[in-house]
């Protein structure tokens, strides 16, 4: 870090509420940022019942990071969230869209034929297609948390 | 009355978007338009398009533009001379297009092409082959999961390539580099 | 002559969305205008696309109970796609866009263009 926004962490007026700028801004997001969370979990795990899916309830997750990185700051937000949390969980979510198919494979069907993962093939399907969508969604959640941290201005910024 | 008033309005959004020099005011157009057309998808029955569309369109890419915008720190677009080549190359292709749609079949008609070849099959055996109700669902994740492999894939590759473009420009930053010319 | 333009009027006025942001996408100077041309070009086309897909009376396709006309899924599933396409398209571009202004100091085309004479 640099050493003007040394300066400035330094001479932040203490952790008392009432002296804390923005505070209708922080109360107002540490209220809302749970349910904004259990929402997009909502809609990720109804895809199969209504309007929904992997990527809607994805960008839902990811817009609630951005949420709370615009009203604590990056430096708080990435600590939350690091650069190599979200740059794994990038990558891992495709993996487990590929890997329930490899799952498939190796239960005796083809590729992502969800039917023969369990003896019910009903049942093996709803699994097999609430499994990749959470996979849609960790990806989806993760690509948009980084695209916001890699454009946004640092402190230290031209 | 609604059908045809939301299409004009949206082309008043796009017209709009256009004509403005100011950039804050044009992406803040061009959000209500991502909005207006989350309410047409509703009125043309896709429910899953327009909740795609209310979180991406009026979202992500609104928060995109105006990062963007705060970073370059450029308010006023140029006054822009008519472009004469570029609005004779847009009407020709219009007017081709309009040439292509007197073959187009009626609109809302059962009896289309794109209605009759494979739709009855899914919206008959969606649910005794998969368990799920929702048709959009069934078959971008079970009928066509390859393709949704390949979107996951083609979205963590953007991810990838801001990484690679920002990241290490982003650490640099403190080391003084400087514009070039 | 009349019934054509009654029948024909939904496609006439997409392709007016459309060739909008065409003309954004040539004619415009400012590179921030030409990524917003441009995605205003890709959700006309899915307008047309989805608009394909409507039917008489046809309600949104989730399955219901008793007989029913669904509306076609196809090219809702398709434009889904394409929609995550176009926001990982505008994500690259401006991401791109910051490091021309690294680079050259403005995201005007003219004044950039300018500049890559001098130094070519």
């Amino acid at each position: 870090m640099s050493k003007q926004s040394m300066q400035r962490i330094s001479h932040d007026p203490g952790s008392d509420i009432t002296t804390q700028k923005h505070v209708i801004r922080r109360t107002v997001a540490k209220i809302l940022i749970p349910f904004i969370q259990l929402f997009g979990l909502y809609v990720i795990a109804h895809g199969e019942l209504g309007p929904g899916g992997g990527f809607q309830g994805g960008v839902i997750l990811g817009a609630s990071v951005i949420v709370y990185i615009l009203v604590f700051g990056l430096d708080e937000g990435r600590k939350r969230v690091t650069e190599k949390t979200s740059d794994l969980l990038v990558s891992s979510g495709a993996l487990i869209y590929g890997g329930i198919g490899i799952l498939c494979l190796l239960a005796g069907g083809n590729y992502l034929q969800y039917n023969v993962l369990l003896p019910d093939p009903k049942l093996a399907s709803h699994l097999g297609i609430l499994g990749v969508e959470i996979g849609i969604g960790i990806t989806v959640a993760a690509v948009m948390i980084t695209l916001f941290c890699e454009t946004v201005r640092r402190d230290d910024d031209d | 009355m609604i059908d045809i008033a939301i299409p004009l309005f949206l082309v008043a959004c796009g017209i709009a978007v256009i004509l403005m020099k100011d950039l804050l005011s044009s992406i803040m157009v061009f959000t209500v338009y991502s909005l207006v057309m989350a309410i047409e998808w509703v009125r043309l029955n896709a429910v899953d398009v327009a909740i795609t569309e209310a979180a991406v369109g009026a979202g992500i890419t609104t928060v995109l533009f105006l990062v963007v915008l705060s970073r370059t720190r450029s308010e006023e677009s140029s006054g822009s001379k008519s472009n004469w080549p570029a609005l004779a190359v847009t009407m020709a292709v219009t007017g081709v297009l309009i040439y292509g749609t007197f073959d187009m079949p009626r609109l809302m008609d059962p009896a289309n092409a794109p209605n009759v070849h494979l739709v009855p099959y899914f919206l008959d055996y969606t649910y005794k082959d998969t368990g799920v109700i929702n048709v959009v669902t069934a078959i971008l994740a079970s009928y066509r999961g390859y393709d949704t492999l390949g979107e996951v894939v083609v979205v963590s590759t953007a991810g990838l390539c801001t990484v690679l473009l920002l990241r290490q420009a982003g650490k640099d930053r403190g080391k003084g580099a400087e514009p070039r010319a | 002559m009349i019934e054509i333009i009654l029948t024909k009027y939904n496609y006439w006025i997409y392709i007016v969305l459309m060739m909008t942001g065409f003309y954004a996408v040539m004619a415009k100077e400012n590179l921030i205008k030409k990524v917003i041309g441009l995605n205003i070009f890709q959700t006309a086309v899915f307008l047309f696309y989805i608009s394909l897909s409507k039917v008489d009376g046809g309600t949104a396709p989730i399955l219901i109970n008793g007989p029913v006309v669904y509306d076609n899924p196809l090219p809702q599933v398709l434009i889904l796609t394409a929609i995550v396409v176009s926001v990982s398209v505008t994500a690259v571009a401006l991401a791109i866009i910051l490091l021309i202004y690294k680079a050259y100091g403005t995201i005007e085309e003219d004044q950039i263009l300018e500049m890559n004479k001098h130094n070519d």
